[in-house]
């Protein structure tokens, strides 16, 4: 039976947080003033004018000692070393891939820095370079991790990447879900296999891979060979009920990490999976979600 | 129309989903994403609609301007349609957009040439020398998949709000006709929308077909059937997209599916087109900014 649901739009109201946690945050918009006292050093996104610090970006203004800096809510993914990144391939070149990792410039993946399947670690011969495309074509999505910049070639600020670990790599059969970087927490680990029966990757870049949880920690397989079996019903269901929930997050500008996902997830689970981007079933799990981090916080 | 690029284990993933009746986002493969309808969003026109279905955003608007019938058609208005999708991507600014758009100006002229979908006659003023042209400008403000249903759903929804000045036509003695345009701003006639068609595109994904597909649904699918259907189940038009083929066998389920559906979708319509009507000016305009 076809479902088609329409209603008229209305204005969204700001979640009512009424316990401000930590303080208030200073927020300011492109052009506001944030202090006339000259005994500051401005960071990024300020600028000086007669004498008065203004932000240029939209954001929360952060102050380390004497450095005043304004980060943005929205804006590309600027990377730091050792952040988890997904990205998707969009360029095979001579001896490197192309990524798009929603950064000011597309990332690069050396064929240096790849394990080859199997495992193997050896030198690549030409023969390696002219396989490219069996490894990793235009489209594939590969998880990896963001290693030192190279100086002399990569002074254009493009970012190097890395995949030595198995763990890494080609991602197979799942879900990818885009939001904003700035929404993105930062935590020890990024791969996380959640109680409900599925997995999840949160890329620092913003990009998120919810993923059946394979059955046995296959080392051996070096991350190549896809398993192209199809996933049963009840994986699918768990996966696209945390895709909503993720979706349902990102919309109230909620903090993404694993407890955040976990807790929206058990508070969807009384309503059908198609409901949970409805904007009021998705305020009442936001809310409840919210809640039970507030309270887990102390 | 812009697509994603997905990895192969993607596409496996969604046609796998499509056969079970589970899709990314947990929708059946008849259901559609929730839309939201505003009208009377741009001031300066006759009747404009605003439709977010999912990622999709359309505006239409729509104005009348008097003009002389066409010479086959002398009793009769008619509709332009004009469609501009610069604003959507950096590859379809200028000369880009221009194919898709003609693209979609011509299908919704098809959509429309069935004789009874809008009432022409009622937009003669004097047959041979003046009738009401309505200038039907679509605006793709974003690409989430299936802008051809949300485009349909907008240009019928802007009918809807259109308001025509009533005009009166003065004979003087020399036979010279003068056309007076009422003084009170609301005289005016409202267009019937009864008949007017949606279109219900069918995306094939695997073995099955799906209703409103996302941008990544539509990459994993060859073949599409748009069908303009009426309320009371007709289709008016239809038309094969896609460089796949379809089976004749699966064209008749499409369509039987495209019927149902585009039944359900005009109820739908129409219950919130009047609901807003009964709000009234007590409405609260949203518009852009909410």
């Amino acid at each position: 039976m076809a479902a088609v649901t329409m209603r008229l739009p209305a204005a969204r109201a700001p979640l009512d947080s009424s316990t401000p946690r930590g303080g208030e945050k200073h927020l300011v918009a492109p052009g506001d003033t944030i202090t006339t006292d000259t005994g500051y050093m401005r960071g990024h996104g300020t600028y000086v004018e007669d004498d008065k610090l203004i932000a240029s970006v939209a954001g929360v203004v952060e102050r380390v000692n004497k450095l005043v800096c304004v980060r943005a809510l929205k804006g590309r993914y600027n990377g730091e070393i050792g952040d988890i990144v997904v990205g998707r391939i969009t360029e095979v070149q001579q001896k490197r891939w192309k990524v798009e990792t929603n950064s000011r410039l597309d990332s690069v993946l050396l064929l240096s820095s790849i394990n080859l399947p199997g495992g193997e670690l050896r030198r690549k011969s030409a023969e390696d370079e002219l396989a490219m495309r069996d490894y990793l074509q235009e489209g594939d999505l590969i998880s990896w991790h963001r290693q030192a910049e190279v100086q002399s070639i990569f002074s254009d600020g493009a970012v190097s990447l890395h995949t030595r670990s198995l763990k890494y790599g080609k991602l197979a059969q799942g879900v990818l879900v885009q939001v904003s970087p700035s929404l993105v927490k930062r935590q020890k680990t990024h791969f996380h296999d959640l109680p409900c029966g599925a997995s999840v990757i949160l890329g620092n870049n913003g990009f998120i891979w919810i993923y059946p949880t394979p059955e046995q920690k296959d080392d051996e397989a070096g991350g190549y060979t896809a398993n192209l079996e199809p996933v049963p019903l009840s994986d699918r269901e768990v996966i696209s009920r945390l895709r909503n929930c993720i979706m349902a997050l990102v919309t109230h500008k909620i903090m993404l990490f694993d407890t955040s996902i976990l807790y929206c997830y058990e508070a969807s689970l009384p309503h059908q999976i198609k409901d949970i981007l409805k904007p009021e079933v998705t305020e009442e799990i936001v809310l409840e979600a919210q809640q039970r981090l507030l309270d887990s916080e102390g | 129309m812009a697509a994603v690029v997905l990895s192969e284990a993607e596409k496996l993933y969604i046609v796998h989903g499509v056969q079970e009746d589970l899709r990314v986002d947990g929708r059946g493969c008849e259901d559609y994403r929730c839309a939201e309808v505003e009208t009377d969003v741009v001031s300066n026109t006759s009747g404009s609609a605003r439709v977010k279905l999912g990622e999709t955003d359309i505006l239409v608007g729509i104005k009348a301007e008097m003009g002389t019938p066409k010479l086959e058609k002398p009793d009769e208005g008619y509709l332009e349609f004009f469609v501009d999708c610069s604003s959507n991507s950096p590859e379809l600014e200028g000369r880009g957009g221009e194919e898709l758009g003609t693209d979609i100006a011509n299908t919704l002229y098809r959509v429309f040439s069935c004789e009874n979908s809008v009432d022409l006659k009622s937009l003669c003023i004097n047959p041979k020398e003046h009738c009401w042209v309505l200038y039907v400008d679509v605006l793709l403000l974003e690409c989430g998949g299936n802008i051809f249903d949300a485009i349909s759903i907008a240009v019928k929804a802007a009918l809807f709000n259109t308001r025509i000045p009533k005009v009166r036509v003065l004979e003087d003695e020399e036979g010279t006709k003068e056309i007076e345009l009422s003084d009170d701003p609301y005289d005016c006639i409202r267009l019937n929308i009864d008949e007017v068609p949606c279109v219900v595109t069918l995306s094939k994904i695997g073995y099955r077909h799906v209703v409103d597909a996302t941008l990544q649904e539509e990459a994993c699918s060859l073949a599409s059937l748009l069908i303009s259907v009426t309320s009371k189940g007709a289709i008016t038009s239809m038309k094969k997209v896609g460089k796949g083929s379809l089976d004749p066998e699966s064209i008749f389920e499409m369509m039987e599916t495209g019927q149902r559906v585009g039944k359900s979708l005009h109820i739908a319509l129409q219950k919130i087109l009047d609901e807003e009507e009964n709000l009234g000016t007590s409405r609260p305009k949203v518009g852009f900014l909410g």
